[in-house]
């Protein structure tokens, strides 16, 4: 245990190093951005005189460095300013999106982590079999439709056709389970399109890579049934790649879920960077960035930890 | 009822391919095992043993089948079991223990729960009556703390208790048959006696019904009642043991018993030759004059991870190692796994920087790490690897491997430069023809060759050789340093052979130094392997190399555990 948790102490000193220089470059990367946010505020018909007292009055005047440290602080004390657009807090913006944004990520892995891995799994364990091609070509299709093209066919044919389900996922307080069906299928099953295909090869890829290890072999030899052999002796040693290829993909579900928020008029986090964007709202933009890098970092090292565990060369060391 | 346990006849194993193509691996193989005999298939690597070993279990590799013919083990078709029933065949009837112990056990689970798992899941024993039976089998094959052992994990293990273990896995069901394929090839000689001694006490106290896959002649010689010799996929001879042994009647088999018993003899008379013309290259000047080494270490210390303040990495493999090479001589290093030996090897070509210790080359000091050598010293100290395999680029041809070095160290181009490529496949007996190909198609031998050819185009003065025959057939390996003792004649080349094998250096080495767990423990001449006087676990890996007469095993040495390492580490 003790090796965990030097391993965790130590990658999360390393990802606190990470995230300060990836606040450099985001804070950067979004000064250098064309644009200003007090011309945007007020339109193309603001007197310079207006355009200049806003620049006051949000700070833009001063130099980037100062804003740069002010907005750190700022983010290390959880006050990260207030937005250049409407004058609220970034924290409160990001506290009214985020729970809706893990929600919706937290829906599709439930959904989409055990289908995967079902997909990955029959597939290796029927390798070369009709099903196994079956399914890596349904997997690779899905992963080549583009996400809005499902979302929109499953629009038209599910909420508009059949109205089995809504075509927009409204804010509920305390939705009913039918409510919580009606406003999330439609948007899970997009992303489930889009994350499933990924985790199904690497699942596939990493028990196939342990098929073929003299163990496997001789599991068979003793009179081990294949099912067996693919669930108790190949799956423990593949689950390191496993987990990883789930990490990648669940971090996708909190930051590259746009398409499919636009469409259902979702008020995730991603829609509230993307909108940042265009109004020219650093202090959003600049959080929001910083919470997807973090969360990124969180799950890998969650991976990492994961494929130790599950070592027990590594776990007793 | 016949009173033969196992009755194979006609067996054909083919390729899958597609019909016309197929290519017969098997050839109407045909044998009987009577009850409580060991039958001994004999063959090299390609012979088709390994393949009618597991047709047994009903089990064929990726890309092969059965084609046709009979397999009858216990009054059981095994040809004629459907998916269900051959599960049942291997749980019950047969059983098998893999080459190596290693790789054949899951490094994820432990060994107690593999060496039960199918007489649990088969129901054939309960759970706790399957791990009363383990650890009754662990302790009749002498393993050590029966009751606990079995909580581990493989890699908490060694490779000699891994190896039992997987006998005992073997024997949970009380088989009607057991396949050993070659189960103690992985092994050091001094645990390869040991495992040896434990499987034939084993196979004599239950009157085992044993298959014995073998290369080795002289192992097979310990253990077998009987012997079936296979070369290409078909039976060359089978009868008694000793009588094939001794008086082989098939050309083929004459071959393998002349190449193990031969190589001794031969080997006496090469090492003369090599000896006498090291002498005639170094002769040219005054006889008298002492002979400035090639190379000398002086108090190497290497290792590897993390450097503590004294300058010690904190995993050693090689402490305080002193040696020299002569000009033109042959120097042996034999060690077991983990003696440091391939770390030597490491350190001398400057992969491994040294923690301490001087190298020199010619007098000269050598850096310690290759990047900060000088190209003349890189040219001058050539590495030959184990696995060509591995060494060689299967994308390049061998031409293309050959010119590289000429091209860093010569500069050579065009016709120069293929003029000599085409010398450098005569030197090692290849023809030129082989320049076009790649090493996928080459045989075992040939890529040996080639890499050998490689060392050679630099023009080294010295050879580092790391177990370069050890991947290969008795026969192929044998030509190798035949090639290797004519080189020396006729280039004046240095080597330093490491090897686990102590025939290999005999029959190459003029001089010789035993690695011990990282630390010199006995050099000198070739002779000092003979000299009653020489280290105890000199004489000890002398003495555990099988020899081909019955009854070796029962007079074999004392094994490492009773030498007593406390002896080893007071000579330290």
């Amino acid at each position: 245990m003790q090796v965990i948790l030097r391993l965790i102490l130590k990658r999360l000193a390393a990802a606190a190093l990470t995230l300060l220089l990836v606040s450099v470059i985001v804070f950067t990367i979004t000064s250098l951005l064309p644009g200003d946010a007090a011309q945007t505020a007020l339109g193309q018909n603001a007197t310079p005189a207006a355009v200049a007292a806003l620049r006051l009055k949000l700070g833009l005047d001063e130099p980037a460095i100062l804003r740069y440290l002010h907005w750190l602080s700022g983010l290390l004390s959880g006050h990260p300013g207030y937005s250049y657009s409407d004058g609220l807090p970034v924290s409160a913006l990001i506290a009214k999106r985020l729970p809706e944004s893990l929600l919706l990520a937290a829906a599709t892995a439930v959904v989409s982590v055990p289908i995967a891995l079902t997909f990955g799994i029959l597939a290796a364990m029927y390798r070369g079999s009709m099903l196994d091609r079956t399914l890596s070509t349904t997997a690779l299709a899905m992963v080549a439709v583009p996400e809005f093209l499902v979302a929109t066919v499953g629009v038209l044919i599910f909420a508009v056709k059949l109205r089995w389900v809504s075509a927009l996922t409204f804010e509920l307080d305390h939705p009913s389970l039918r409510e919580f069906l009606r406003g999330y299928t439609l948007p899970v099953l997009s992303l489930c399109f889009a994350v499933v295909a990924q985790m199904a090869r690497m699942t596939r890829a990493a028990i196939v890579d342990q098929l073929r290890q003299p163990y496997a072999e001789m599991a068979a030899l003793k009179g081990v049934s294949t099912s067996r052999i693919v669930l108790t002796h190949a799956l423990p040693n593949a689950v390191g790649p496993i987990v990883n290829a789930i990490a990648l993909s669940l971090s996708f579900l909190l930051g590259g879920t746009i398409i499919v928020e636009t469409i259902f008029d979702y008020p995730g986090i991603a829609r509230l960077m993307v909108d940042a964007v265009s109004y020219r709202d650093m202090p959003v933009l600049q959080t929001c960035a910083m919470i997807f890098s973090a969360a990124y970092l969180g799950l890998v090292l969650i991976a990492d930890v994961c494929a130790i565990l599950s070592n027990p060369k590594l776990r007793r060391q | 009822m016949s009173s033969h346990q196992v009755r194979v006849s006609n067996l054909r194993v083919v390729t899958s391919d597609a019909a016309d193509r197929a290519a017969v691996l098997v050839k109407d193989v045909s044998f009987t095992i009577p009850r409580g005999e060991v039958l001994a298939l004999i063959g090299e690597s390609g012979s088709g043993k390994t393949t009618v070993a597991l047709a047994l279990l009903g089990h064929t590799r990726a890309g092969c089948r059965i084609a046709g013919g009979s397999i009858e083990v216990a009054g059981t078709d095994v040809l004629a079991l459907g998916s269900r029933q051959i599960l049942d065949h291997r749980r019950r009837r047969v059983a098998y223990i893999a080459q190596s112990a290693a790789a054949a056990f899951n490094p994820a689970r432990r060994i107690m729960d593999q060496v039960t798992e199918t007489t649990v899941v088969g129901r054939l024993m309960t759970r706790n009556a399957a791990r009363e039976k383990a650890v009754e089998l662990f302790r009749s094959l002498a393993l050590p703390d029966p009751h606990r052992i079995g909580e581990r994990y493989p890699h908490q293990v060694s490779g000699g208790q891994l190896q039992r273990l997987l006998a005992a896995m073997a024997l949970m069901s009380d088989p009607e048959l057991v396949i050993f394929d070659e189960p103690t090839t992985a092994l050091d000689v001094t645990t390869q006696v040991e495992v040896l001694r434990e499987f034939k006490r084993l196979i004599q106290e239950r009157g085992t019904t044993a298959l014995y896959v073998s290369h080795d002649l002289a192992v097979v010689a310990q253990l077998a009642d009987r012997v079936v010799v296979l070369n290409s996929g078909e039976v060359r001879e089978s009868g008694p043991t000793m009588r094939v042994l001794g008086t082989p009647t098939d050309s083929y088999t004459r071959s393998l018993v002349a190449a193990a018993t031969g190589r001794e003899a031969v080997c006496a008379l090469r090492r003369e030759v090599a000896i006498a013309a090291s002498v005639g290259v170094s002769g040219r000047g005054d006889l008298s004059e002492p002979l400035e080494p090639l190379l000398s270490v002086d108090g190497l210390t290497a290792g590897y991870g993390k450097v503590d303040a004294e300058g010690f990495p904190s995993a050693i493999a090689l402490r305080d190692v002193s040696l020299v090479v002569k000009r033109g001589g042959a120097l042996g290093v034999i060690g077991e796994s983990g003696s440091g030996k391939s770390t030597l090897a490491r350190a001398l070509a400057g992969i491994v920087a040294p923690a301490f210790g001087t190298l020199r080359l010619e007098g000269q000091l050598l850096e310690a790490r290759m990047e900060r050598r000088p190209r003349k010293q890189l040219r001058r100290i050539q590495i030959v690897f184990q696995h060509a395999d591995a060494a060689l680029n299967p994308a390049h041809t061998v031409a293309h491997i050959l010119s590289r070095p000429l091209k860093l160290y010569f500069g050579m181009h065009g016709t120069e430069r293929n003029e000599r490529i085409a010398r450098l496949l005569d030197l090692v007996h290849l023809d030129r023809s082989m320049a076009a190909r790649r090493p996928p198609e080459l045989s075992g031998g040939q890529k040996q060759r080639v890499n050998l050819a490689r060392a050679l185009a630099a023009e080294p003065a010295l050879i580092l050789c790391d177990e370069v025959t050890s991947a290969l057939d008795a026969a192929v390996g044998a030509a190798i340093l035949e090639l290797m003792a004519e080189l020396r004649r006729e280039l004046g080349l240095s080597y330093v052979f490491i090897s686990h094998d102590v025939s290999a250096i005999r029959a190459i080495c003029d001089e010789v130094t035993v690695l011990y767990a990282g630390q010199v423990v006995d050099s000198g001449p070739l002779r000092r392997l003979d000299d009653p006087a020489a280290h105890p676990y000199t004489r000890l890996l002398v003495s555990c190399v099988p020899e081909m007469r019955s009854g070796w095993l029962e007079d074999a040495p004392a094994t490492l555990g009773q030498l007593g390492t406390a002896r080893l580490d007071a000579s330290r």
